[in-house]
């Protein structure tokens, strides 16, 4: 039973990691808030299982808060902005899906490389996925550079603090219960005041492109 | 009572307050008085630490040493007279009709959260709690850069919101790095993030996984403080925000980004006993410097080129603490101190010149002796103190900095002299017609609060000439902290 759990520990953090790759190359925004969704799922039940095979309790907690804010509270967020901005069926137009799934698979690599030697010296039962989290974090940082658009941005800074929590869970048996909370506090606040600057986006541009925020270039 | 809880509370309830009395008549003066609080108290806090040596507050959570107390003054105190200086400022601002009352509640209630967030970082023992309250402070800044709802200020504090937020994302995994090797070498739970815990079992902690973990602090941390390749938002949000902001990002927040890179030095410097983190701090500040000094020379917006005086400056900083050893260490609290108070001076001057000028461009601001010869004296004498010349306290540092730099790293000395050198030709050059020549601006609506200006170039003037012999003790007792 236990080591069906602890190898599911593994299948959810390939989940994560084969939904990060999802995200870059997704074009509908809706379905790119889906898939954020689906991610922190994975992410909430990666941290109950670690949480009951290592009988850590603050994880249980932590797993909740994670589903609270990564799948309730987030997405009906930013369900709510894309509807009244009417972004809901946006298609984006990406460019060379190909080669940025290209320099994803780079970033994975690289990121088992340098995790590796670290991930050796872990306790954590699942410290295997430490590689996975890193990679995680750097596909999220690949999808900022690459998109456009206010909202697909927004998701991969998300997605990255999916990505950062993760590690948390996969090195170390879970961050102390205080950081924690103050971390999904930052989360939570940044996102209500990335909603905020949308609709001022929206207003002063007509737009949610961000390629209208390139003005400010040194001459 | 306790002095830190008043340190950290007046700030919070004035954030409260100010949310929802921000836009009355009085608004301003109620929070300059929350603000005096705050400094009164931190002035208190600073006579016990003085007077008892570093203080552990309510169990282990607060953490008050000379190094932390000293900012923490420094802090309470710019923080006071910015306000002071925003009472008449944005009054201007809303006779302009830039500011709508709701915009008032929010620039006041902000202003007072981004002064305890900031405290709460100085003061706290606990390296994630630190990373929230970088990161909280950061919030609170983003929406008063767009305050003015304008196309270039929406730009500017996306960038700061996307830049920061990914900086400070390394650094928070920098920071479960790090909490994983605390936890192999002296086991997990609350205690494992305790600086003080940390630092007194630094040397068991894991030399790879440290090294690690501070190329990633060093990243995340080192893009709050503006090291070049990372301080692309950094001009952006200052030139775009309200002058008090840009007063207070320049002058306060990059300190705390740096003193919280510091504490994670220590933490490496102790467990990789080879130097690695002090010379990739020396390679960070030297490019800093060198690179913003080049960008400085091509600005045309005021606020712009003083931002990129303080990227420079910042390098400077990190480059003297990169050198380590008492005198370098010494050098950079100082010069971490006279810069905090200059660059908020100018930018108090600036402030009145673009809102007489109606614009930040440099040729649209003319002869500023004429219409208003304090904001002229001011600007002009806040340029010669930031760039170095002799009395000033910024001489001083920077001079301790370029001697230890030729003994210790004799090849990076002619990389900043040049640097230098660029910064003052530029800074020089564009300041001088602004403050002199002829002129068509008109004075001002509201008498400006200039007490501010000349009291920071007081300072930084009196510690080119002279050090208190309790201040020196207590910059070479903050100085040992950090490994001198």
């Amino acid at each position: 039973m236990n080591t069906l759990l602890s190898q599911s520990i593994n299948l959810f953090a390939v989940v994560l990691l084969v939904l990060a790759f999802a995200m870059i190359a997704q074009r509908r925004i809706l379905t790119l808030i889906h898939l954020f969704t689906l991610q922190g799922a994975a992410l909430a039940a990666a941290t109950l299982i670690v949480g009951y095979l290592t009988g850590q309790h603050h994880l249980y907690f932590s797993a909740v808060l994670t589903f609270v804010l990564k799948v309730i509270l987030i997405p009906i967020l930013l369900h709510r902005v894309i509807r009244r901005l009417n972004v809901r069926w946006d298609v984006e137009t990406l460019f060379n899906i190909p080669t940025t799934m290209l320099i994803g698979i780079v970033l994975v690599i690289f990121a088992f490389n340098l995790a590796a030697p670290i991930a050796g010296l872990s306790t954590s039962i699942a410290r295997g996925t430490l590689g996975i989290a890193l990679a995680c974090v750097l596909l999220s940082f690949l999808m900022m550079i690459v998109r456009a658009k206010a909202v697909p941005q927004v998701i991969g800074f998300l997605s990255m603090e999916n990505g950062l929590f993760f590690a948390a869970t996969a090195a170390t048996s879970g961050m102390p219960m205080i950081v924690e909370l103050g971390i999904a506090f930052d989360v939570l606040v940044g996102i209500l005041i990335l909603g905020v600057f949308m609709f001022q986006i929206r207003e002063q541009f007509d737009s949610l492109d961000i390629r209208h925020l390139e003005k400010l270039k040194e001459d | 009572m306790d002095p830190l809880l008043l340190v950290l509370a007046t700030p919070l309830l004035g954030g409260v307050l100010l949310a929802l009395w921000g836009d009355r008549e009085r608004a301003g003066e109620l929070n300059a008085a929350m603000s005096l609080l705050t400094l009164a108290a931190s002035v208190w806090l600073t006579v016990i630490v003085v007077r008892d040596g570093p203080l552990m507050v309510w169990g282990e959570w607060f953490f008050v040493d000379p190094l932390n107390v000293f900012l923490v003054t420094l802090t309470a105190f710019v923080g006071f007279t910015t306000s002071l200086f925003s009472r008449p400022y944005m009054r201007i601002e809303r006779d302009h009709g830039k500011m709508t009352p709701g915009r008032m509640r929010l620039f006041h209630s902000m202003y007072q959260l981004f002064n305890g967030m900031m405290l709460v970082a100085l003061t706290t023992n606990n390296l994630g709690i630190l990373w929230v309250a970088m990161e909280a402070a950061t919030l609170t800044t983003v929406l008063l850069v767009s305050v003015y709802r304008t196309a270039a200020s929406l730009e500017a504090a996306w960038k700061y919101f996307i830049l920061c937020g990914v900086g400070i994302a390394q650094a928070l995994f920098g920071t479960i790095l790090l909490y994983l090797a605390a936890e192999r070498a002296i086991g997990g739970g609350e205690g494992a993030l305790l600086w003080t815990h940390l630092a007194q079992s630094k040397h068991l902690l894991d030399p790879g996984t440290l090294s690690l973990a501070f190329v990633f602090l060093l990243l995340g941390y080192g893009t709050k403080v503006g090291l070049v390749p990372v301080h692309n938002w950094l001009p952006d949000a200052h030139a775009e925000g309200p002058t008090p902001i840009s007063a207070v990002l320049s002058g306060l927040l990059l300190n705390v980004a740096l003193y919280a890179l510091l504490r994670c030095k220590v933490l490496a410097d102790g467990a990789l006993a080879n130097g690695l983190p002090g010379r990739m701090m020396i390679g960070f500040g030297l490019v800093t410097v060198v690179v913003a000094a080049f960008f400085l020379s091509r600005q045309r917006d005021v606020k712009r080129m003083f931002a990129y005086s303080s990227i420079e400056h910042m390098g400077l900083m990190t480059f003297a603490f990169g050198l380590g050893g008492p005198i370098a260490n010494f050098a950079g609290l100082l010069h971490m101190t006279v810069h905090a108070l200059v660059k908020s001076a100018i930018f108090f001057a600036v402030g009145h010149a673009a809102q007489k000028a109606g614009s930040q461009a440099m040729e649209d601001i003319r002869g500023l002796l004429k219409v208003n010869p304090t904001v002229g004296w001011g600007l002009m004498l806040g340029s010669l103190a930031i760039l170095g010349m002799p009395p000033f306290g910024v001489f001083a540092s920077e001079f301790l900095v370029l001697t230890t730099a030729m003994r210790e790293a004799p090849w990076a000395t002619p990389f900043l002299l040049v640097a230098l050198g660029v910064a003052f030709a530029a800074i020089f050059g564009r300041v001088q017609p602004m403050v002199f020549g002829e002129t068509s601006l008109r004075p001002l609506a509201h008498p400006p609060a200039l007490l501010p200006v000349f009291v920071h170039l007081g300072l930084a003037l009196m510690l080119g000439l002279y050090v208190p012999p309790y201040l020196e003790g207590w910059y070479r007792q903050a100085a040992q902290m950090i490994g001198g």
